[in-house]
């Protein structure tokens, strides 16, 4: 968990512009009637992209009423999820992954770098445009190490390139996002190891296989793997299964999917269909219900 | 080595047109409808005997977990919920599907839920990955546009598919938190039972699935079970998604064949170890909450379920970690268990002050200031909180401690050693219970 407290100076009031009202209609149309709470994290991302990258505690309110919530529900989202700033950040804010994948290809020493070029973390530079934060894994491990700033990832960095990046940031010089080496997004760096046969990408060819597999169905093993007629004896893994049984006691899926068919079997006030819909959209399991 | 034409990722790399009309070119949506007009047995059973496990990291038959849902409706809708919150640090697949790959799933979302009687599904995807959403929504705006999904589509079968996100916690991506998540709470799982089959979203029978267990299932329907279920070992089978990270020449995310050993992949697609084989210190087979399996038993490591279980670890999602001699290992463990420590919800006691509890003191372990007898102490804490929590994460959170005092106690030994033989005079951290 981390500690997460709103900022200590807040504006008076939010409200969403005409076209950001249009949005969270749309937004809350998704859901079922009577859930649209599920578009609260929608509503608070939009109303943080409205506020210049952080969410201020009026915007709070507004989503509340907006979705009939309990005002603690909606501030309990906000300070839980972390993509939700709850102080000011620069207008281009950099969020530095530094988890171990990053970490063992040089996100310290991307570290280094903001903080000589920004200062310290969660410090907005003077001019506004630019303040970071170290995060947790982004999910582009095989480009690491990466930064992202604002809703684009910056990858495979060194520090000289995000140094440069931030520069052009702060002077306004437009930036070009994804790997910074020239890399074809996430394939390895030079030649191609998978996906060369240019046959694969030749629709016609693929027809042509269809049609002749449709004469003589023994074609479909054709260039197939040699064992591919074999079905394996224990295919969905109940070996497997059995044997990490052994290993650790109990396999928690196995033991979870059994009860779940006993329960739903032998009881059908389980499957709860007469209950009714919450009024409030909170859902089901809402202590205040 | 996996053949090209066995690949069902075609534009894993963003080289061709991810849109529709590439989509088409590349076979995606081809006979679609006749898939669906076998049935929902014919498809389910088909996907069991194809031998599919689920690539979300727990391996569970997926044919078998679409299986549970209620044959016949009460009268509640169903839902199927495409787990895309991928969060576990060391896995960055199925970014590559929704980026660059987007109808396949689509169209497995269309397939998976006239299997499971749904007709809404809902896409979770990780707020941090913006891009990829906006890539993966403009998507279903063609697919919508084309009429293959829909009220009224081509294929006959009402189909409604919404993309949702997060706002970064990794806890979403447990499948009852990221219910409650979808729900417009706080990401907190929730007591199994009542399981998901029986009452998921909104209190409604749901299903749950990864992202590659999805976009795989309309090829494995085109091609045969038989073909998906020929590649690989038997219990192992078909094709699977594979991020490479950490110390290699050429980091990158690779489709392969499910047993290939480590060592193929690694010189094939990773451009082999920084500093030759040889420099290898560790690799972490499956992102952070899999076991470190050292170099020595990476030799003839198979990359597979059974082949990671035998070393004492597990297939996880397949994003390999590979560290070479240059790394500080203890280090390395010690930020994964911060990881664990920041995205845990804090709902059970064990994992909210354990996680924290553990990052503190293999903070210390990675300076040498601790005293040997702590390390059986730590190791001791890592059980008791293993197993007691309402979720895996606290699992997750003591598995990788758990390997690294197995396989690298020496190196935590070498360091207390070193630390004592040149006494410091700065005062001794006390840690605070909870922070």
């Amino acid at each position: 968990m981390s500690v997460r407290r709103l900022a200590a100076e807040q504006p008076a009031s939010f409200a969403f512009t005409a076209e950001n009202d249009a949005w969270a209609d749309r937004q809350i149309a998704k859901y079922p009637e009577g859930r649209q709470a599920s578009a609260v994290i929608s509503l608070l991302w939009k109303a943080q992209e409205q506020c210049g990258g952080w969410l201020p505690e009026p915007a709070i309110r507004v989503v509340a009423d907006r979705l009939g919530m309990p005002n603690i529900r909606v501030l309990e989202i906000a300070t839980f999820y972390t993509m939700f700033n709850l102080e000011p950040v620069g207008r281009h804010f950099v969020q530095l992954c530094g988890t171990t994948p990053c970490m063992l290809r040089g996100a310290n020493e991307l570290k280094e770098v903001c903080q000589r070029k920004i200062g310290p973390e969660r410090h907005v530079s003077a001019d506004g445009a630019l303040s970071w934060l170290e995060v947790e894994c982004l999910g582009a491990c095989a480009n690491a190490p990466m930064v992202q700033i604002n809703y684009d990832y910056f990858e495979d960095l060194s520090p000289e390139i995000l140094e440069k990046i931030l520069d052009d940031l702060a002077a306004g010089r437009p930036v070009k996002p994804g790997p910074q080496t020239g890399r074809q997004f996430s394939a390895p760096a030079g030649d191609l190891t998978s996906l060369t046969d240019p046959q694969i990408y030749e629709p016609r060819a693929a027809e042509a296989a269809v049609a002749a597999a449709d004469e003589q169905p023994d074609l479909l093993q054709a260039g197939r793997p040699g064992a591919a007629v074999e079905t394996p004896v224990d295919p969905v893994g109940i070996a497997s299964a059995a044997q990490e049984k052994a290993v650790n006691g109990q396999h928690a899926g196995e033991k979870r999917e059994e009860v779940a068919r006993a329960a739903q079997e032998s009881s059908p006030s389980v499957t709860g269909s007469k209950r009714e819909a919450p009024k409030t959209g909170t859902g089901v399991r809402d202590p205040e219900a | 080595m996996l053949q090209d034409k066995d690949r069902i990722f075609t534009n894993l790399y963003g080289i061709h047109d991810w849109g529709l009309k590439g989509a088409l070119a590349r076979g995606n949506w081809d006979g679609t409808k006749g898939i669906l007009e076998k049935g929902r047995d014919w498809i389910i059973n088909e996907m069991k005997v194809s031998g599919l496990r689920g690539r979300g990291g727990a391996g569970f038959s997926t044919g078998l977990k679409w299986s549970f849902m209620p044959k016949q409706s009460d009268g509640r809708p169903h839902y199927l919920v495409v787990n895309a919150d991928e969060s576990e640090p060391g896995t960055c697949k199925d970014r590559e599907i929704m980026r660059h790959d987007p109808h396949l799933l689509i169209e497995g979302c269309l397939i998976a839920s006239f299997a499971m009687g749904a007709h809404a599904a809902y896409i979770y995807v990780r707020g941090e990955y913006v891009r990829e959403r906006e890539q993966l929504e403009a998507a279903v705006e063609q697919a919508y546009e084309a009429k293959l999904i829909g009220k009224d589509n081509v294929h006959g079968y009402p189909f409604d598919l919404y993309v949702h996100h997060g706002a970064g916690a990794y806890i979403c991506g447990e499948e009852t938190a990221l219910l409650e998540s979808l729900e417009g709470k706080k990401g907190m799982p929730r007591l199994k039972p009542p399981f998901p089959a029986n009452m998921g979203l909104y209190g409604c029978p749901t299903t749950v699935n990864n992202v590659e267990s999805i976009a795989v299932a309309p090829d494995i329907l085109r091609r045969g079970a038989a073909w998906f279920a020929g590649i690989g070992r038997p219990n192992n089978v078909g094709t699977k998604l594979f991020g490479i990270s950490g110390h290699v020449n050429t980091p990158c995310v690779v489709e392969d064949a499910m047993g290939t050993p480590f060592k193929e992949l690694i010189e094939r697609h990773g451009g082999g170890i920084r500093g030759g084989w040889d420099n290898l210190l560790a690799i972490i087979p499956g992102g952070a909450s899999c076991p470190v399996i050292p170099a020595d038993q990476c030799e003839d490591l198979i990359m597979d379920f059974d082949g990671t279980r035998a070393a004492k670890s597990s297939l996880g999602t397949a994003g390999i970690l590979v560290m070479d001699k240059s790394t500080d290992i203890v280090r390395a463990i010690a930020r994964i268990s911060y990881f664990f420590k920041h995205e845990s919800c804090g709902q059970c006691t064990p994992c909210r002050e354990g996680t924290g509890w553990m990052w503190r003191v293999l903070n210390r372990m990675a300076e040498g200031r601790a005293q040997k007898r702590e390390i059986d102490l730590l190791l001791e804490v890592t059980t008791q909180i293993e197993g007691h929590t309402i979720c895996a994460l606290g699992d997750a959170a003591a598995w990788p401690v758990q390997g690294l005092i197995r396989h690298f106690r020496h190196e935590i030994e070498k360091r207390i050693d070193q630390y004592a033989a040149n006494p410091h005079s700065d005062p001794v951290h006390m840690p605070v219970a909870a922070e």
